[in-house]
């Protein structure tokens, strides 16, 4: 009987989606411990987002306190490690979003804690749960156990369902926040990059540029916009500065893992193809008929992006 | 105000090489595989010296593991650092343990920054940074970026991405974290971690590689700094992906966007 915390995540008082795949997560992880699952959220004026999180089904702990206000990872870990002690967790898990790989690992250290980053699936039961993660940008897959009382971990959303709406809603509790303490960190803060699209992670589809662009990604933007896509690019074409770099897919970019993932003018070095190969349907736009893309793509067209693009775009427009 | 600096600079496999798994599971196929300073630390180096040429100081680079470690420790002295550790330990380790080794260093150096690389592209953990920081009691800011491009004039200057106040008692750090940039301070000392936009290592010349073989290189035994070497993290077994298959090449744009729609059933 080993509880399950995870810790949920908000933005400007809405709830991160990423959220709800790890609620998922925990409960197939409660499937396999025996113990009960709870949730936490931490921030300042997070009422509303704790209920949208109990209509899910799981029980919500609320730290609302100015101090909580920005994600400063000391403050926030000495928070949650009070929350493990609270519940009881065995178990402390996040979705492996900038946040959570920020705040978790030093929440374990303050738990003693040992720690499972980018988690795609569990084994075993009871107390010896093993965890699936991958190593060497998804090259390697590595069945890891962690030795120590409390097990912190991070999982990957793209592998986890979105936790169910409906059923009876979980309960929501107000925990004290305790002191504000002195972080000697200041918040001074926050640019956010705006988009009318779907973010990159959570986008069913994908359209990406590489090198074949050559600085101009209007073709690959207009194809994203036609099918309601996010826009990526490769790390070659990031590095050029055509492209910014929070639409980097691969081994150090985002980890993308859409219904289907258009790579144009993307050549397809291991680099990149760690970042999407879990899409379930690649398409390869690349005048170079060689180009390693194609050894995975499942529909490779040799052409000229500049042709092949816009001419997808005008189909996608007119089956809308 | 000088800086002493602490930066990692981990060994790892090349990124363009191909990763197998051993038959039984145990370890990864290294024969024939080279390996290099892990590109994120390289960052961290390379910001670690474009602070020293900005503000004076040292830069001291540390590592944990085999023999072999030193290959890229001594890189790392070739772009420009001053002087190396190696805490010598053959047995596998966690980021549980190198934190706890690498706070026992930092005990003894007293460095007013600490800079890691955010994440290792061998166990792609990326937890070392923060735990280090919470057993230092230290401010973190992991994921150091900056929002001016790569090309820029600033970038060919070599200016750090890091700011440094007047004081020399705080510094600035852009954040890249999901839908936007942070900025924090974060008093000194302090731990940060390197994300891979932050800046463009330099190539080590050849007066530095000459250079660094003299450069001190000390050796620590990891069983004599008081810490517990038991790994917490246990690796049970390696396997590889299914591999993805190749599909069929399509003639043109209409025989694509047939198969999609009609057979992926995609758009």
């Amino acid at each position: 009987m080993s509880n399950v915390l995870i810790i949920a995540e908000q933005g400007g008082g809405t709830l991160r989606k990423a959220s709800l795949h790890a609620v998922a997560a925990g409960r197939a992880l409660v499937g396999r411990t025996g113990g009960k699952l709870q949730a936490a959220l931490l921030g300042s004026g997070v009422e509303a987002a704790a209920q949208e999180l109990a209509a899910h089904g799981v029980p919500v702990l609320v730290l609302d306190a100015p101090h909580l206000a920005h994600p400063i990872a000391s403050v926030h870990a000495a928070a949650v490690a009070k929350l493990v002690e609270l519940t009881q967790a065995g178990y402390l898990g996040a979705a492996s979003t900038a946040y959570a790989r920020d705040l978790l690992p030093r929440a374990a250290a303050r738990l003693g804690a040992a720690m499972a980053t980018d988690v795609l699936g569990f084994a075993g039961d009871g107390p010896s749960v093993s965890f699936r993660r991958p190593m060497w940008a998804g090259n390697v897959l590595a069945e890891v156990e962690l030795s120590t009382p409390v097990k912190v971990f991070t999982i990957r959303t793209t592998e986890f369902e979105l936790a169910h709406l409906g059923g009876a809603p979980g309960t929501v509790h107000r925990v004290d926040a305790g002191p504000a303490g002195s972080p000697r960190v200041r918040h001074l803060g926050f640019q956010s990059v705006k988009s009318e699209r779907p973010a990159l992670t959570e986008a069913r589809v994908v359209v990406s540029g590489g090198r074949g662009t050559k600085g101009d990604f209007a073709a690959v933007e207009g194809l994203a916009d036609a099918l309601g896509a996010a826009v990526g690019a490769s790390r070659a074409a990031v590095d050029a500065g055509w492209a910014p770099n929070d639409w980097q897919v691969g081994q150090t970019g985002k980890v993308v893992a859409p219904e289907l993932y258009v790579a144009a003018g993307i050549s397809g070095a291991i680099q990149h193809l760690a970042g999407m190969k879990g899409a379930r349907v690649v398409v390869a736009v690349n005048k170079d008929p060689e180009a390693p893309i194609f050894q995975i793509a499942d529909y490779g067209l040799v052409a000229d992006l500049f042709q092949a693009l816009p001419a997808l775009a005008t189909r996608a427009k007119a089956s809308r | 105000m000088p800086l002493k600096i602490l930066v990692t600079a981990k060994r790892v496999e090349d990124p363009e090489s191909k990763i197998r798994v051993l038959p039984d599971g145990t370890g990864i196929v290294t024969d024939g595989v080279s390996t290099k300073l892990n590109p994120f630390d390289e960052i961290a180096v390379e910001e670690a010296l474009r602070l020293k040429e900005r503000h004076g100081g040292e830069v001291v680079v540390i590592s944990a593991g085999g023999e072999k470690c030193q290959v890229e420790l001594r890189a790392a002295m070739a772009m420009g650092a001053d002087r190396a550790i190696l805490i010598r330990h053959e047995g596998p380790l966690d980021p549980v343990i190198v934190s706890a080794l690498f706070a026992k260093v930092v005990e003894s150096e007293k460095p007013d920054l600490v800079l890691l690389g955010k994440q290792a592209i061998d166990d792609d953990q990326a937890q070392t940074g923060p735990y280090l920081a919470e057993r230092l009691d230290w401010p973190q800011a992991t994921f150091a970026s900056k929002t001016v491009s790569l090309e820029s004039e600033a970038e060919q200057k070599r200016e750090p991405g890091l700011t440094l106040s007047a004081d020399g008692k705080e510094l600035t750090v852009l954040r890249e974290v999901d839908g936007g940039v942070e900025t924090l301070a974060v008093e000194l000392p302090a731990v940060v971690t390197t994300e891979l936009r932050l800046n463009k290592p330099r190539f080590a010349s050849l007066p530095g590689i000459m250079k660094a073989k003299k450069k001190p290189l000390q050796e620590l035994a990891a069983a004599s700094l008081g810490v517990d070497l038991t790994p917490r993290v246990v690796v049970k077994r390696l396997t590889e992906p299914p591999p993805r298959k190749g599909g069929v090449k399509v003639a043109d744009v209409d025989e694509l966007w047939k198969k999609l729609h009609e057979e992926a059933k995609v758009v």
